[in-house]
Order: C-alpha cells, then sequence, then structure tokens
C-alpha cells in the first residue's frame, strides 16, 4: 500500500484497515499510471498525421484596441503559407461562448484583451507559421482599457452586450437587525491561473464529408464540438472531437476558441492541422480565476454567534463572459462560509474589463469568499478575545440548516467534526524542540533565514463548494457496459483530467460484475454527452451511470442462471470471475456463463434539478455541497515577510472513500494549489496586459513550497442522493486552503492579512 | 553548430562567423530560443573546452573557468576557497539549472537577478576575455556597467577572484521556498589583509550595487587585530546605510516642500535590503 493510501485508511478508520484489491474502496492505481511516468503516453501535441500543417495564432498586443485594418497579404506570399483566416472567414456564427455568446472567434472591429485571436495561419513548417503571423499587419487605434472593475460601472460599454454581466442582490432576513459587535473588512484576491503543466494542443483533420474531426484534450467534449460547428457552419454529425490525453486540468481546457481556428483552417486547407501552443500562448489563451473585491460587514452578539452578514462582492470578469454567471451564484450563495447566518445581504456583481478573460478554475467564486468570511471571523474572534477555532465551532452550519439562499442543507454538513478534528490533531514539533530535523527556514534552504525572526501561526478556516452545475443546468450522462470473454468495457464521454474517472469506472464494474479486468475506451463526440468535468460531475453522474449499466449487465448475466435453478439474482454472487449462489450449489465462470454472447446495457444518470436564484437571490440552486476544514500552520520571517507553510492539516466530507490513494492525492493536489493561490500564484495585468507569461515569474508551488499535508480525518457520512453516497472531493481543499494560509500570517504577524497572495510586505511585524 | 575542443579553436569559430552565439549551459539562451525571441545564425558549444571546466591557482587568486557548473561550484572543495560564490551557486535555481548553468553563462546574461553578479562584484573579480588578439582582463563590474563590451570574436575564458581567506556570506530573499529569482541579494566579503569590508547588493538594479561609504564606516569600526566583532547596534546601522544608499530617498521638490515617500512596495524592499545587509554582516563576523 502506498504511503497515501495509508495515510487516507488511517484518517477513515483511525487505524489501517486490510483495503479490498478491487471494486470500491480499493487503492486501484490509474490505468496509464506506467505510461506516463514513464513519459510514453500520449498526449495531444505528440499526435501527427501524414502531411500535416502547423498553425499559429496572431495574438493582440493591446488590452483595448480598434482595428482599423488587417493586411494579410505578405504573409499570404511567404512560401509554405498554406492558409491565413481571420473574423472575415468564419463561416458560422463570428461568436461563441459555453454559457453567454459574446466572444468572437477572432476579433473583428475591436480587440478587447491582451491575447485575443486576432488571426490565425497555417504553414508546412511550426516557424514558418509564426514567420507568417508575424508579416500579419494590424493597424491599432490603440484605447484607454478598463481594468478596474470598479470602473467598469460607469465605463463606455466594452461589449454591446454591456458591461454588466450578473447582478445578484441577495436578501435573508431582517435588514435592521444589528449585533452587538461589528467587524469590517476590504479582501482583494488576486488573478491565479490554471498553469496545466502541459500546454494546449490539438490536431483538426478534415474528412472527406466536409466536415471535420478535432483531437485535442477538451474536458467539454459535446459542448465544444457544438460551438465548433455552429461557428464553422456545419452540422454537429460533420464535427467531431476527439479527446486526448489530458496534460492537467484545473479549468477548461481547449476550448472552443482553440479548436475553431484549428477546424477553420484544416476546412480551409484540406489537410491536417496542428496547433501546440508554447507557454506564453498557453497564459495568454486560456481563463484565470476571478480576481475579486470584496466589502464585508459582520454582526455577532456578545458570544460570538453571528447575527447578520452585509457583504459586497466584485468579480473582474475579463473581455467576456464565459462561466462568470456561474462563479458569482457560487460566491454569493457561500458568501457566508458554512456557518448559520440569520440574516445575510450579499450583493454580487461580474462586471466587463479590459483584462483578460475569467472562467471556470477549481473552486470559481468559493474561494474568494472563503478568504474573505474566515478573515473576518478571525477580526470577530479577535475582538471578542474569543480562540479563532471556537469562534467558529460557535456558528458552524449543520445539516437541516439554511443557506443564505434559502436552500435546506439536505446533505450531509458534518461541518463541527470537521473542524474538531483538525483543531484536535497535535501541533508539529517547534524548531527548537527538534533541531535534529534540518528545519526549512521560510526563504528556502540557500534563503536568508535568520531563525531569531522566524515566528509561527496556526490559523484556521472552513470552506464548502457545490457539486455539479447549479441553478437549473441539465445534468445527465449516459454510460454502456459491454462485456465479452471476460473482460469489460465502458463506454462514457466523461473526460479523464486526472480527477480518477477511469480509474472510478473500472472499481465500479469490478465491484459490480466481478469482473478484475476493465478497460475504459477513449471519449469521443460520436458517444453521447456525459457533461463537462467539473464540479465533481463524474463522480457523480457519470459514475451512477457505469453503475447502472453495469448493474444491468449483470442480471442480464445472471437471469439466465437464475431461471435454471429457480432463484432470484439476488442470491448468485460474482467474484473472481466466478459466480456462485449463496448455498454455494451452483459454481460456474462468468466466461462459461456468458457462452460466447456479448452483453451491453446503457444506462442514465439524472441527478435531481435544481432551479435558478430569483432576484433576490433566493432558490435550491444546488443539487450537493461538500464541506472541508483545513489548520494552517506557517512559518514568517517577519522582517522580510517570506511565509513558509509548515503544515496543513485536513479533515474533509467524503461521503464515501471510494479509492484511498486517489482520495489523498486529489486532496494533496488541491492544498498545494491553494497554498499557490495563498502566497505566490498571481498573474499580473498592468494596464491590462500579461506582464510575464512564463513559469520563471508565475510562480506555481514547487516540492520544497508545499507543506506537510496531514489528512487528519476523511468523514463518511453517505449522502443518500449520490451515487456510491460519494462526494467531489478536489475542489474543497483548493478553496479552504488560501484562507487557513491567510489566517495562520495573521496569527503569526498580528496583521490583518486581505490581500492574496500574500505579499511579503503584508507580512513584516511592523511595516 | 561547432563544438570546438580548445579556447583557441573557440576564438577561431567565432571569428569566422561573427553572427554565432557561444552556448555553454544553455540555461538562459536555449529558453529564449525555444520560446521564439532567439534566433541564433549558429551556435558555438563550449561544453568541450575543458580547460575552462575547472580552476586552478595564480598568485593569490583563483583563476575560475568560465564553463564551471554552479553545481561544481556548491560542493564542499570549491566552497573552501570562496564560500560566498558557493552559496551564490547554490542557491541558484532548482538542480537542473545548477547542473547546467555556468558561471560565464550567469555574467553574459548579466540579469540584473544572476545569483553570482553581487558576489563577484564584492569580490572585485576580473574577467579573463579570450579573442583573435590574444587574452586581455576586464573588471566584471565594467563590463556589467556596459564600460566595456565584448568584442566580436571575443569570450569570457576564466574569472579571476581573490582568495581572501576570511568568512564571506551571501543572502537572498525570494517570493518562495523553492528556488526563485532573487528580489533582492546580498554578498559580503571580509578582506582582512587590506583590512576592507566589501559588500554588493543584488537584484534591486540592472547591476549589482556597491555601497562604498557603508563599507568604509564599517570596516573602520572592526578590530582586524582582535575578535572582529561588533555590537549589534552596529551592524543595525550597516544594514540601514548600506539600504538608503542603495535605495535612496526620493530627492526633494525645488521649492523646498516635503520629499515625496517612497512607495510601500519600494519601502518594503529597502528594509529587506537592510535586513539582508545586517544580517550578512552578523554572521561574517560571529
Amino acid at each position: 500500500m502506498s504511503n497515501d493510501a495509508a495515510t487516507a485508511a488511517a484518517a477513515v478508520g483511525g487505524t489501517e484497515q486490510e483495503q479490498p484489491a478491487h471494486g470500491l474502496g480499493a487503492s486501484l492505481p490509474a490505468a496509464d499510471t506506467r505510461a506516463k511516468t514513464e513519459g510514453t503516453f500520449p498526449y495531444a501535441a505528440d499526435l501527427w498525421a501524414e502531411g500535416l500543417l502547423w498553425a499559429a495564432i496572431l495574438r493582440s498586443p493591446h488590452a483595448h484596441a480598434r482595428i482599423v485594418s488587417i493586411d494579410t497579404s505578405a504573409a499570404e506570399a511567404m512560401p509554405g503559407v498554406r492558409a491565413v483566416v481571420t473574423h472575415a472567414d468564419v463561416p458560422g456564427d463570428p461568436n461563441y461562448g459555453r454559457k453567454v455568446v459574446d466572444r468572437p472567434v477572432f476579433a473583428s472591429g475591436l480587440v478587447r484583451h491582451h491575447g485575443e485571436p486576432v488571426a490565425a495561419v497555417a504553414a508546412d513548417h511550426p516557424d514558418t507559421a509564426r514567420l507568417a503571423t508575424a508579416a500579419i499587419t494590424v493597424e491599432y487605434e490603440v484605447l484607454e482599457p478598463v481594468t478596474d472593475p470598479e470602473q467598469a460601472f460607469a465605463a463606455e460599454p466594452l461589449h454591446p452586450d454591456g458591461n454588466l454581466i450578473r447582478h445578484i442582490p441577495l436578501s435573508f432576513g431582517d435588514p435592521d437587525v444589528t449585533g452587538e459587535v461589528v467587524v469590517e473588512g476590504l479582501y482583494r484576491i488576486g488573478r491565479q491561473d490554471p498553469a496545466p503543466i502541459g500546454a494546449e494542443a490539438g490536431l483538426a483533420v478534415p474528412r472527406p464529408d466536409g466536415g471535420v474531426e478535432i483531437y485535442t484534450a477538451s474536458t467539454d467534449p459535446h459542448t465544444d464540438r457544438d460551438l465548433a460547428a455552429a461557428s464553422l457552419g456545419l452540422e454537429r454529425e460533420r464535427v467531431k472531437v476527439v479527446v486526448t490525453g489530458v496534460p492537467g486540468a484545473m479549468g477548461d481546457r481547449e476550448d472552443a476558441g482553440f479548436q475553431l481556428p484549428l477546424g477553420l483552417l484544416a476546412l480551409r486547407t484540406g489537410c491536417p492541422v496542428k496547433l501546440a501552443a508554447n507557454r506564453e500562448e498557453s497564459f495568454l489563451g486560456h481563463a484565470h480565476r476571478h480576481p475579486t473585491l470584496l466589502r464585508y460587514r459582520h454582526h455577532a452578539d456578545a458570544e460570538g454567534r453571528l447575527v447578520k452578514v452585509e457583504a459586497q462582492i466584485l468579480l473582474d470578469a475579463g473581455a467576456y463572459a464565459d462561466d462568470s454567471s456561474e462563479s458569482l451564484a457560487a460566491a454569493v450563495s457561500f458568501a457566508c462560509g458554512p456557518y448559520v447566518v440569520p440574516h445575510a445581504f450579499i450583493e454580487g456583481w461580474a462586471v466587463r474589463t479590459n483584462n483578460p478573460p475569467s472562467g471556470h478554475v477549481r473552486g470559481e467564486g468559493a474561494l474568494q469568499v472563503c478568504a474573505a468570511y474566515e478573515g473576518q471571523m478571525d477580526k470577530l474572534a479577535a475582538k471578542l478575545g474569543l480562540e479563532p477555532a471556537e469562534l467558529r465551532m460557535r456558528n458552524v452550519l449543520a445539516t437541516g440548516d439554511l443557506l443564505p439562499t434559502g436552500q435546506t442543507v439536505t446533505c450531509p454538513a458534518p461541518v463541527a467534526e470537521l473542524l474538531r478534528a483538525v483543531r484536535d490533531f497535535p501541533l508539529p514539533t517547534l524548531p527548537k524542540d527538534s533541531p535534529e530535523e534540518g528545519w526549512l527556514l521560510p526563504g528556502g534552504p540557500e534563503g536568508a533565514g535568520e531563525p531569531s525572526a522566524v515566528r509561527r501561526g496556526v490559523g484556521y478556516a472552513l470552506g464548502m463548494v457545490h457539486m455539479l452545475g447549479a441553478e437549473g443546468t441539465d445534468e445527465v450522462s449516459t454510460a454502456t457496459v459491454k462485456v465479452h470473454d471476460g473482460v469489460a468495457t465502458v463506454i462514457c464521454a466523461a473526460v479523464e483530467t486526472g480527477q480518477g474517472f477511469s480509474t472510478l469506472a473500472r472499481q465500479i464494474v469490478q465491484e459490480t460484475l466481478g469482473i478484475d479486468e476493465v478497460h475504459v475506451a477513449a471519449v469521443d463526440t460520436d458517444q453521447p454527452p456525459a457533461g463537462a468535468a467539473t464540479h465533481g460531475r463524474h463522480t457523480w453522474v457519470s459514475g451512477g451511470a457505469v453503475e447502472r449499466a453495469a448493474k444491468m449487465v449483470r442480471t442480464q448475466l445472471l437471469q439466465p442462471l437464475a431461471h435454471k435453478f429457480g432463484m432470484s439474482t439476488e442470491l448468485l454472487s460474482i467474484a473472481d470471475g466466478k459466480i456462485t449462489s449463496y448455498d454455494g450449489v451452483l459454481s460456474t465462470t462468468v466466461t462459461e456463463a456468458l457462452d460466447g454472447k456479448e452483453l451491453w446495457a446503457t444506462a442514465q444518470c439524472r441527478p435531481h434539478p435544481t432551479e435558478p436564484l430569483d432576484e433576490t437571490g433566493q432558490g435550491d440552486a444546488f443539487v450537493g455541497l461538500a464541506f472541508c476544514a483545513v489548520r494552517a500552520v506557517v512559518d514568517v520571517d517577519i522582517e522580510l515577510g517570506s511565509i513558509r507553510v509548515v503544515e496543513m492539516a485536513v479533515a474533509q466530507d467524503v461521503g464515501r472513500v471510494l479509492n484511498p490513494a486517489q482520495l489523498a492525492a486529489r486532496i494533496e493536489a488541491g492544498v498545494t494549489q491553494g497554498v499557490g493561490a495563498a502566497l505566490t500564484e498571481n498573474l499580473r495585468t498592468p494596464r491590462g496586459l500579461v506582464r510575464h507569461p512564463n513559469l520563471t515569474h508565475y510562480a506555481l508551488p514547487t516540492a520544497l513550497d508545499a507543506p506537510d499535508i496531514r489528512i487528519v480525518k476523511l468523514v463518511e457520512e453517505r449522502d443518500v442522493v449520490a451515487p456510491f453516497g460519494a462526494k467531489a472531493a478536489s475542489a474543497v481543499p483548493v478553496v479552504t486552503s488560501p484562507a487557513a494560509v491567510a489566517s495562520a500570517v495573521r496569527a503569526a504577524t498580528g496583521r490583518p492579512v486581505n490581500r492574496l497572495p500574500i505579499r511579503p510586505q503584508a507580512a513584516v511585524s511592523n511595516p | 553548430m561547432t563544438l570546438p575542443a580548445s579556447l583557441e579553436e573557440a576564438v577561431a569559430a567565432l571569428t569566422a562567423m561573427p553572427a554565432a552565439v557561444p552556448v555553454a549551459g544553455g540555461t538562459d539562451l536555449m529558453a529564449a530560443v525555444n520560446s521564439g525571441h532567439l534566433r541564433p545564425a549558429g551556435l558555438v558549444g563550449l561544453g568541450r573546452i575543458s580547460e575552462i571546466r575547472g580552476w586552478q591557482y595564480q598568485d593569490g587568486h583563483a583563476l575560475l573557468g568560465a564553463g564551471l557548473t554552479h553545481a561544481r561550484m556548491g560542493r564542499p572543495d570549491f566552497a573552501a576557497l570562496i564560500p560566498a560564490l558557493a552559496a551564490a551557486s547554490r542557491a541558484a535555481g532548482p538542480p537542473q539549472i545548477r547542473n547546467a548553468g555556468t558561471l560565464g553563462g550567469n555574467i553574459v546574461t548579466a540579469a540584473p537577478t544572476g545569483d553570482s553578479l553581487p558576489v563577484l562584484a564584492a569580490l572585485e573579480a576580473t574577467l579573463v576575455v579570450a579573442g583573435p588578439g590574444g587574452q586581455r582582463d576586464i573588471p566584471v563590474s565594467h563590463l556589467l556597467a556596459g564600460r566595456a563590451m565584448l568584442e566580436p570574436g571575443e569570450l569570457i575564458a576564466f574569472v579571476r577572484a581573490p582568495l581572501l581567506h576570511a568568512p564571506q556570506v551571501f543572502f537572498k530573499a525570494t517570493g518562495r521556498t523553492g528556488p526563485g529569482r532573487a528580489t533582492a541579494s546580498v554578498a559580503l566579503v571580509l578582506d582582512p589583509a587590506r583590512r576592507a569590508v566589501r559588500c554588493a547588493v543584488g537584484a534591486i538594479a540592472q547591476m549589482p550595487l556597491r555601497p562604498l561609504e557603508a563599507e568604509a564606516w564599517i570596516a573602520s569600526l572592526v578590530d582586524w587585530d582582535g575578535e572582529r566583532r561588533l555590537a549589534p547596534e552596529a551592524c543595525e546601522a550597516f544594514g540601514e546605510y548600506v539600504a538608503a544608499a542603495c535605495i535612496p530617498d526620493p530627492p526633494r521638490p525645488d521649492d523646498g516642500g516635503e520629499a515625496p515617500a517612497l512607495a510601500p512596495g519600494v519601502l518594503h524592499l529597502r528594509r529587506t535590503v537592510a535586513a539582508l545587509a545586517r544580517r550578512a554582516l552578523g554572521r561574517a563576523l560571529s
């Protein structure tokens, strides 16, 4: 058993339990682990086709400018250049968008953000394609960019749709109530980039029927296919998206904005066209986390019980709407966190600016408000003279309580248990108590660390996220399970992004059918849709569909035998490829029972519907919720303001552990991403221009920055409406960790720490 | 791409093709090539020139080959010779970079955040440049300040650094615990023979800065024949002196009014430099 699995098992049972080798609850390794470790796993950047051309995209160097003219003649005349396309060449809908169709495939007339695609080139060599984009003459009339979201309200509309993308004035309870203790705060959250390790890449191949096949790491292939078809002016049936290996996805990848230029160039040239973005293009091309400005006022009584929360939340959506509407709904709904608040008045806006577009990044909306409401909880605790953990304990949410949206929490909400678990977990030793451990000081092994200037701080945060699409999104996934020759195959369009769906699908089939050898088919849009690989959708909806299909196959397999022996199928069990009856009379193998037949079954899973938030922010908008408690321990050099996160103790509400090793890995990854958001990850865009689109300046956490992550408790309280009772696990640690780090830095330095990532000057003891 | 086996051949190759670029570790150059920012007409690889990959002693100095990698300079035997340069080499990025990146490369790239540069400035090291007309010496600070330039066909062959036989410190402040570019760095060396303290501050300007007055002042306080210890207040004052010299207050306006305050970020940088210089002096004298 791996260390991860041991930790997770210990967190569940208190002691290390024997794990099954197969099926649910086993730490089954992913099927592609070996290929990925050895570097032989094929990603989109590795694809090749006979006679392929290389594409390059010309992007806007300005944040806001009018396009006076585009002259492509010099580029077209270059030897080796096969096609140059601009907005004038888009045959179908010139605009696209996942939720709101407001984003041009290529800028026409106006560029609204730095990096917006203006033209694309296909050529016989990648360098030729890049040189050709440089040969395209675009005459810009540079306009003043609107980069401050607070200015967006009064600014001239940047888009025909206006600058206000969404406004939610949530009103819950009595506005005139006041508390005995009032604290206020202003918080700013920076722009985190998903920074996937594999940059975007794809290959488009024209089809003889005039259609096109696009091979890329799409995380929502059916939506992308529909958008591509609309803009390419083709029927859906003539566009096929084939999903390749996904080299890291923390948000949407290779969306339609990437696929459309590829498809268009393949159709224009009649040749396969490949596009592989470099790191700079990757930073410019994909969506970022919403930079957010939050103003809070918390009212509490003298015992520290929350009375009222007032908040204003302003999301910088960037130039296009993308997922901002849903992010805002999450931000407003979870603005008070997993705490009971009788009266809440939360006003949220998502506004358009000339900054790079914001979109779906794990835990969007929820992360920003978590940092703010936990900052408020620390302030309240300080004002009331309470321990931060104690103040939180007095306010925790539980099943049956109301969210400020008026929705009753019906799923398990073991928030108090989570908080207790991290609070009671022993603190790590101090360097002076265990000098032999070779302590790493803030600033690193060769930094300027000075032990006498280092202060330790402990902080807490509680976070929550919703699972699946919110506000009436139709959630459905379809899966097919096939059994032939003792081997099972799962066909489902749920994309494996690293979240572990394909391993889970294998475990579900092993559990249901007792067949160990299970393959998961590659995903393409010829299969029925399964939805985007976000919000824990596939564990729930696609996992549920796989289970149903597997059960149907099981019935088909066992019914003839049961009939023959005059017993119901429930009395038969399958294990290790053998079918046995409860009394042991019948014993046969699956292969024999199949008798050369192939069994197929297809099933759907559709969770209960949700409703949109109304004009006062009320409504049952969420299918399910997941919770997490994090205790952060940090060391801060209070003269230099350098911070090292020593340990993160995590307790999480997971419903049910389906794969201990995978679960532990997801939590560790989430905490590390959260530490990045807390300390270093911020894509700076002065005047709307992305300053440093590279991994030297955009500092992701390295192994030395990643703290010890202790999974101290996994609460397994099954969610009855979720298949297997399991909850999504990846997003909630990302949401909660930055707030916990900020809380710990507050404790170490006594500074307010109201900005993420935390800048060194905010962590020095006397500014 | 040519792969000369000696300095002479390398100079000949560069002279024959003046547009060619010499490449050693390639940690900066190849990143620029791969991202499409640079497309050199030719490359002269320096990896096979064994004479510049080690060091030798020369009249109380070490003659360091420009091809010494950061990893090599970080080892204990080198640290015994020039401790500050060893410390800077160990701080220069992740192991992959340190295994490939070289001393000469760090100098010619001349990035403000180059970790070896403040150390070389504090050591008052000299570059030995090989060219078609033979070898010539250039003080490293002259090259970094643009007072001297490499001529066509020339490349850095060696770095001549004094062997001071006294404590030396290199400290750097970064934004993260893992390898990162310096936000500020300080190199400080003691030169007992000349009764001098030399200090250079890196990463806060285009080239390392030397606070000469602060150096002279603190050297005058040190009891060079005794224990060489200073009161904490003196170290504190030295830190402030260095920081104010490198990041001066904004000038008072001509009308005699109040001088504008430093921006919070600049003020924090000045405090960082002060803390680094104080800690470096304290460490060197302890």
